[in-house]
């Protein structure tokens, strides 16, 4: 359940992993179990398109605070975040989901954070496709979040198997990520806390046996001609 | 090769290094700068060889360069980025010299925005540079699309010796979708005999560029016109969609030819009887669809991310400018598909 992760949730993985699918529908069900206050924080220095705050106006009518760049508009292409970032994480009466850029580089922006951070009440996850290249091997995905684990200074605490080819998604697929993030959890002790999928894209069953929390998702950042 | 998951400007990348092709140089700019970043650190894995140049200007002359020493080169940038290489491409191009350019196109004009569009189809088709000349354009509309165009340009490059730009859209360049290499080189792609290596104790290889008397430059164009005509005949392509029974027909390519499919669907339910030609080489223009279809289609329905700069070339191909209708979005929006559907309803109306 959303409401057993820890307070802040700090969404990180390699670029292209789906991170922004994933925290725009996990802050959309918690914003529907949780009480209290809800936030959301758009962090991604890297991406200029397909970012958490082209959703701003949805999630705010929904209540999530939206925390984005300092700077508004979709056309800013500069790497600035917003001083409001802190705020959910020293007011303990947020519950919040961060949604960091890809890879290392979008990573060292929680340098800003992370003095507040209290790593007792933070989660970690890190989100793997394991048909991006360079997370298509347990051995990729160990070097991946070993380097996040670098430049965020925290230690990734779950994973999110969020293996899929967009519009060509089978059930198989998630079983590949399966076996693979499996194999990472054996070396690294490291568990898979939620399955995530587009409930659209899958025609067949979950397979069972799967590590991790079933999690069906709706495309928020992809349009139908996409 | 089983299918892997990738962001356009990667896959553009990986394309050109399944191509054969070793040699990158170019200068980062939104929103292709995936595309730089990717074969940096890719290229030196296969022996290949990457330059951030100091501006466009120098990369496109690095890409002259290494053209004429007959490598495969690839160089990518963003509208305003393009625009400041094509004294280069037409330099490129009278050397006829293959070289491939690809062209993530955001909005404009001037630096414009970092959204994307499709208003550089006059600079890119028409020749932004001086001169009589063309250079081959392809326009893919999917990232696999993207892949396959890449690896193409190569072979169109070294089979005629020009410059190919493969020219798509910031979106294209930055979403992610399932992609395959499956690169088969083309038959008949001629060595590069002539190409500048060393003369060592060979002949002597000369790139012509300067012909300065108006005789032989009028000769001199009219050769690359014998070429242009062998291009315009063989290389023509484009995607037929639903036009069997079609009555109209939108032409639209890239991104905004993905929000027309979408619409057509809709379309067809409410009972039109509707297709798309899809143009996949811009130059050259695919009129062979046109004379192929143009006695059964009542009106055409440009759709553009401009404000209708393939207008002319549609009107031309169907020989009749009172057929055209256009609806575009500029300045880095995509149209949406419910203002296709209305623009659709507009043009047909009672015409089910």
């Amino acid at each position: 359940m959303v409401t057993d992760d820890k307070r802040v949730r700090i969404i990180t993985g390699h670029y292209g992993s789906g991170k922004t699918e994933f925290a725009v529908n996990y802050v959309k069900t918690l914003r529907e179990k949780a009480e209290g206050k809800v936030a959301i924080a758009d962090l991604d220095i890297v991406n200029v398109y397909f970012r958490s705050r082209e959703k701003k106006k949805e999630l705010e009518e929904m209540g999530i605070t939206v925390i984005a760049s300092s700077l508004e508009g979709a056309g800013v292409d500069v790497p600035a975040v917003s001083g409001a970032m802190t705020t959910p994480v020293t007011n303990k009466e947020f519950q919040y989901v961060v949604d960091l850029g890809g890879n290392d580089v979008g990573t060292l922006v929680l340098g800003r954070m992370k003095p507040l951070l209290d790593p007792a009440e933070t989660d970690f996850l890190m989100v793997v496709n394991t048909y991006r290249p360079n997370t298509s091997t347990p051995e990729g995905v160990i070097e991946q979040m070993e380097n996040l684990e670098y430049a965020a200074g925290l230690k990734v605490t779950g994973f999110v198997n969020n293996t899929n080819l967009v519009r060509e998604t089978t059930a198989s697929c998630l079983s590949h990520g399966d076996a693979i993030l499996k194999e990472v959890t054996k070396r690294t002790g490291v568990p898979v806390k939620y399955v995530s999928y587009v409930e659209e894209l899958l025609t067949e069953d979950v397979p069972e046996g799967l590590s991790g929390e079933l999690f069906p998702m709706k495309f928020h950042m992809r349009q139908a001609w996409m | 090769m089983a299918k892997v998951l990738m962001k356009g400007n990667e896959a553009v990348g990986k394309a050109a290094i399944e191509a054969g092709c070793r040699y990158f140089f170019g200068y980062p700019i939104t929103p292709q700068s995936e595309v730089p970043e990717y074969l940096s650190s890719e290229l030196p894995k296969v022996g290949g060889t990457f330059i951030q140049a100091e501006s466009e200007v120098a990369a496109i002359n690095m890409v002259y360069g290494a053209a004429a020493a007959g490598a495969r080169v690839l160089t990518s940038s963003s509208s305003p980025g393009i625009a400041l290489k094509q004294e280069g491409i037409g330099y490129i191009s009278n050397a006829g010299l293959p070289a491939v350019i690809i062209n993530m196109m955001r909005g404009g004009p001037g630096l414009g925005t970092i959204q994307p569009g499709q208003a550089d189809y006059n600079m890119v088709v028409k020749g932004g540079a001086n001169g009589d000349y063309h250079d081959v354009v392809l326009a893919p509309a999917s990232v696999q699309e993207a892949v396959d165009m890449v690896m193409e340009a190569f072979d169109i490059a070294d089979m005629y010796g020009t410059p190919v730009i493969v020219l798509a859209d910031g979106l294209i360049g930055q979403m992610m979708e399932p992609v395959e290499f499956n690169y088969v080189r083309r038959e008949g792609i001629p060595e590069k005999t002539w190409a500048l290596t060393g003369k060592g104790d060979g002949e002597k290889h000369m790139i012509e560029n300067l012909v300065i008397e108006p005789d032989d430059c009028e000769a001199w164009n009219h050769r690359n016109f014998d070429r242009y005509a062998r291009i315009e005949a063989n290389e023509q392509a484009w995607e037929e969609y639903k036009m069997d029974d079609a009555e109209y027909a939108f032409v639209s390519y890239g991104t905004a030819s993905r929000v027309v499919r979408t619409a057509i669907g809709y379309l067809r339910n409410a009972g039109f009887k509707v297709g798309m030609i899809r143009p996949k080489t811009l130059w050259p223009f695919p009129q062979k669809a046109f004379d192929k279809w143009d006695a059964q289609i009542k009106k055409y329905l440009d759709v553009e991310m401009s404000m209708g700069q393939m207008v002319p070339d549609v009107a031309f191909a169907c020989n009749d400018r009172t057929k055209v209708l256009f609806h575009g979005r500029t300045g880095g929006n995509v149209p949406t598909v419910d203002e296709i559907v209305e623009f659709g309803k507009e043009v047909m109306g009672g015409g089910k």
